[in-house]
């Protein structure tokens, strides 16, 4: 991933506007904790990412969130309205996880029943149905029935069914699991789409490079509660590796570089490498300033961005792989 | 109402069960010969009223007892396979949707969970009803055509029945809330099973004058009043000089049931709907 590849979520101040709050939500069953505690705001117009390891929780906080699991504790607001709330439904978008269908409907009856459920009128629906149907390229297909689509068109028409209504907010619990790259493409650039038109998605994946290409901040769930959250720009730069690209190494800079940043490896020779890791940017000019006054010609700093799965792993095996 | 938008997808969806429509064709295949059979019954009547004229000998009179009869059993199958069909039916209808994650995409919508429960009730029960009204009119028909006979309290015998289906597509839909398909078909089809044999006894407990015999039936129709309905239908369907002669039996009875009992029928059959609403407003999908 280079740095440009989170370049959005720099370029464009994030709302201020939650769109999502939630407040200490709990779920137990029996005598397991499903969800610890999960408190977070998503702000309006942003691409937010839920990450965690399997059975962290995930999609029982997905569920909360739309009204298909009842809290044991804790609050929740949609759209500035309180869980289960109507109004707020009428514009909420929801793929869930495991996408079926009454498969017996043609696409144009499931998608007209959905259309239905959200209180659009004939007119509305007869004009959205294609137009959603186009968006998820699922145009011409739309008479056939659902039962005789591929999982990768399932999962297409339940995105046209999460978008149906032009939602406020949309919440996509694994969308791609059942596509092929192309399709987790044209799911990417629909997410980007929908973010330029100013929707808030809640994106609940795995993939994390899918993550990291679309999300402007994420969350990192582990356990059943939150572990690590801010932008992906942030979470990514917290701690720079960097190479040094040197002219030579004289004696005593590597110890002396060390009240700078935290020195990894020293390749010695005509041309010196040394990689090291820096807490913060300001670190790292600080650095370069000690090598040149130190006497060790500077060639070059290569940032090694870290990828957002060594930062996924890194915090969630910091937080350990057992539950409490 | 997001109920009928449900109810409608409900109606739908039973329609594409393949048990519907073996219950379906088995009616047909019932009515077929149902007006083959009044046919016989009327034509050896013909032939035995003939030849009782040829000797000299009165009418018999009991013409009508013994059509009422026939009638009694064509409206008896018909109660049977609307029992049957309203649990099969509606014997998945939450658990099943619940397993196969069909509720998952619907819940989230802007209806609420009580308005599910209720659009589905309604498309069972508007389905039944259909079938219910078009079987009655069957028999109900051939006596007339066939047999020229008319029988009495169409109206009430037939709304009871489809009460009868109520109560069942009630229990059933309760079931479903909690219950795993299988399980709750075992269970709807056992008491549906107890409440036919609690009837049972009860009659042969009037037969024999026992006490305790008649009171395992009150228990039943207490604890599923789907049998005493359909007693109280057939009751009313027959001419009172039948139900005297018929005395108690197993399509029938001589003490109908009261006023009260209907009533605690109907509240039976609400009472679980609601049971029903509150129990899958909880529930974790």
């Amino acid at each position: 991933m280079t740095a440009t590849g989170s370049a959005p979520s720099q370029a464009r101040p994030v709302s201020v506007v939650p769109v999502i709050e939630s407040f200490g939500l709990r779920k137990v069953y029996g005598d397991r904790v499903a969800v610890e505690d999960l408190s977070l705001e998503v702000y309006e117009g942003e691409v937010f990412g839920f990450l965690g390891p399997n059975g962290a929780g995930k999609t029982t906080s997905v569920k909360m969130l739309v009204g298909l699991i009842q809290p044991t504790a804790g609050t929740a607001r949609i759209l500035g309205r309180p869980l289960g709330d109507l109004e707020a439904r009428r514009r909420i978008g929801f793929l869930p996880e495991l996408f079926r269908f009454h498969d017996w409907l043609r696409g144009e009856e499931l998608l007209d029943l959905h259309g239905k459920l959200y209180g659009m009128s004939r007119e509305e629906r007869r004009r959205r149905i294609p137009e959603v149907l186009e968006l998820v390229g699922l145009a011409g297909v739309g008479h056939l029935r659902v039962r005789t689509y591929s999982k990768g068109m399932q999962q297409r028409i339940g995105i046209a069914q999460a978008l149906l209504n032009n939602p406020r907010v949309v919440f996509l619990d694994e969308p791609t699991s059942a596509l092929d790259p192309l399709g987790r493409r044209d799911v990417r650039e629909l997410i980007l789409r929908l973010k330029s038109e100013g929707v808030t998605i809640f994106l609940n994946s795995h993939l994390l490079s899918e993550v990291e290409s679309v999300c402007d901040r994420v969350a990192i769930v582990n356990h059943g509660r939150v572990v690590a959250t801010g932008p992906m720009s942030e979470l990514l730069s917290r701690e720079l590796t960097v190479e040094f690209r040197l002219g030579a190494l004289p004696d005593g800079v590597v110890g002396g570089l060390a009240a700078y940043v935290q020195v990894e490896t020293v390749a010695d020779g005509p041309r010196p490498v040394v990689v090291a890791r820096a807490a913060d940017e300001t670190a790292i000019a600080r650095a370069v300033d000690y090598l040149v006054r130190a006497g060790a010609p500077v060639y070059g700093v290569v940032p090694e961005r870290r990828t957002l799965e060594e930062v996924f792993v890194d915090i969630v095996s910091r937080e350990g792989a057992e539950p409490r | 109402m997001k109920s009928l938008v449900i109810a409608q997808l409900t109606f739908r969806e039973g329609l594409r069960k393949k048990l519907v429509w073996g219950v379906l064709l088995l009616s047909v295949l019932f009515v077929v010969l149902y007006v083959w059979g009044f046919h016989l019954f009327v034509e050896d009547w013909r032939q035995m009223e003939a030849r009782r004229a040829e000797r000299g000998v009165p009418p018999a009179g009991t013409y009508e007892i013994f059509a009422s009869a026939m009638v009694l059993l064509g409206l008896w199958t018909v109660n049977f396979l609307s029992g049957v069909m309203t649990i099969f039916a509606s014997v998945g209808t939450i658990a099943s949707e619940i397993d196969a994650g069909t509720l998952q995409a619907i819940v989230p919508k802007p209806i609420r969970r009580w308005e599910i429960v209720l659009g589905k009730y309604l498309g069972f029960a508007g389905m039944l009803a259909l079938y219910i009204v078009a079987m009655v009119a069957s028999v109900i028909l051939t006596a007339r055509v066939v047999g020229d006979y008319t029988p009495p309290n169409v109206v009430q015998g037939t709304l009871l029945i489809l009460l009868v289906s109520l109560i069942l597509l009630s229990l059933t839909v309760f079931g479903s809330t909690f219950l795993s398909t299988v399980t709750n078909g075992v269970v709807v089809f056992m008491l549906y099973g107890m409440a036919i044999t609690g009837g049972l006894v009860e009659q042969v407990g009037t037969a024999l004058d026992n006490d305790l015999l008649i009171r395992i039936g009150v228990i039943s129709s207490i604890v599923v009043p789907s049998d005493s309905m359909w007693r109280l239908a057939s009751y009313l369907f027959q001419p009172r000089l039948a139900v005297n002669f018929l005395g108690p039996n197993p399509f029938g009875t001589t003490t109908p049931p009261s006023a009260f009992a209907v009533q605690y029928a109907v509240a039976y059959a609400f009472v679980l709907l609601l049971a029903a609403m509150l129990v899958f407003r909880k529930r974790d999908l």
